[in-house]
């Protein structure tokens, strides 16, 4: 699985990237790749119209605001090897 | 805020500051300390209580019209130049960050939305928010937060459609044009509990102001309790000519979330600096920085954003004006 977090690097950001490796901890999911995008050609490319945006697999699950832990856990959860 | 909710909160919150200042802190009354703290006390407390409520409000708009509906309404059909009004009311309830200003830029003008609705958007979002809204229902009245919200989106229209018809297009950066979107990748699902992620969003605002705010109370209540009443009349009367786009100018520089500023106004309003010379400045500090700039410089080529910064920098400056015309008889 590849997660991509879309922003410039703001505090918002590393927020949310935070509490996806800790959705992914806490789901035990293997083979994750994390990556940061802060090329805003590229972030405009996701359609995404506010940052932060979270991506799974290039499917925005979710953009213009921080998700918590828990919120996250049920966006990776299809993707997830565990199911 | 009803007539009658008033009637009960104010006095309870004045007798709540009064308790805390006189009694718990033991200060003695009518000196400018007391004054200070007293105001410092009872400004928080309403300013706060105000925060929440219109957080979620807003918060509750943005669950029913989120961005990306809003951007889909303005590309749905041909809106004959409503779409100017349109822009601009979209950017007064959406929040603004300037690291989203960039993405958002993009994405309009990747939708085919014109230049001047995109900067109608972009000039009203930062102007008008709930923060701004709730300090000056609190410092102000509601009489001038409706002046000044109107005023953004009259604002945002006029400097959009300016810019607009300026056909500026070949100064936004080549790449912007080529970005292709990508639709079908988004799928944003919603939070369950939408009330749960309403308070938390609306927590998460005033938490990030919350220091910004309690600073400019701070400085305000100084102000208050310290300078003598109509102390600035003798150097920035309505009268002064000059007081407006010189106010306008010092602004540009500062950055400030808005927040910070609108107590310090409010002081200086009540020791003499006109209104509209007041309110302008703090538009121009609002709505034109130079950190924004400088992010906003990676999407357009500088012509374009000196364009934006003096369309709307002398839009400002003109309703500065009209407001010490119109602000004294309507208060």
């Amino acid at each position: 699985m590849i997660i991509k977090i879309l922003g410039s690097g703001c505090p918002n950001c590393q927020r949310l990237e935070s509490n996806a490796k800790q959705a992914v901890n806490e789901l035990n999911l293997a083979d994750v790749v994390f990556e940061k995008v802060t090329n805003y050609a590229e972030i405009a490319r996701y359609g995404v119209l506010a940052t932060p945006a979270l991506v799974v697999d290039q499917q925005v699950k979710l953009f213009g605001r921080i998700a918590d832990v828990k919120e996250i856990k049920t966006l990776l959860q299809p993707h997830g090897s565990m199911v | 805020m009803s007539k009658k909710l008033k009637l009960y909160y104010n006095p309870m919150v004045q007798w709540f500051s009064n308790y805390l200042t006189y009694t718990l802190l033991n200060l003695q009354a009518k000196t400018h300390l007391a004054d200070t703290v007293n105001f410092f006390i009872y400004d928080s407390i309403k300013i706060f209580s105000l925060l929440f409520i219109i957080t979620l409000l807003m918060g509750v708009v943005r669950i029913y019209l989120p961005i990306q509906k809003m951007r889909d309404l303005l590309v749905s059909k041909r809106w004959f130049g409503a779409d100017y009004l349109l822009a601009a009311l979209f950017g007064a309830i959406t929040p603004f960050c300037s690291c989203s200003s960039i993405p958002l830029f993009i994405g309009f003008l990747g939708a085919r939305i014109p230049l001047g609705i995109t900067f109608a958007f972009l000039i009203t979002s930062p102007l008008v928010n709930e923060v701004a809204l709730a300090l000056f229902i609190g410092l102000f009245g509601w009489k001038v937060t409706v002046v000044y919200a109107l005023s953004g989106i009259l604002l945002g229209m006029v400097g959009g459609y300016v810019l607009g018809k300026l056909k500026l297009e070949r100064y936004v950066e080549e790449y912007i044009w080529q970005t292709k979107i990508n639709e079908s990748a988004v799928t944003t699902g919603q939070a369950k509990n939408i009330l749960r992620q309403v308070v938390r969003e609306a927590l998460g605002i005033i938490k990030k102001v919350a220091l910004y705010i309690l600073i400019g109370v701070a400085l305000g209540a100084l102000i208050h309790g310290y300078v003598p009443t109509g102390y600035f009349e003798q150097y920035l009367s309505a009268n002064n000519l000059f007081a407006v786009p010189i106010a306008v100018v010092l602004a540009v520089p500062l950055y400030s979330n808005a927040t910070g500023v609108i107590p310090i106004i409010q002081a200086l309003v009540a020791k003499g600096i006109p209104l509209g010379t007041a309110l302008a400045f703090m538009m121009a500090t609002v709505g034109l920085s130079l950190p924004e700039a400088l992010i906003l410089k990676k999407v357009m080529k500088w012509q374009l954003l000196a364009a934006f910064f003096g369309v709307v920098t002398v839009s400002i400056i003109g309703l500065g004006y009209l407001f010490n015309i119109i602000l004294p008889r309507l208060i």
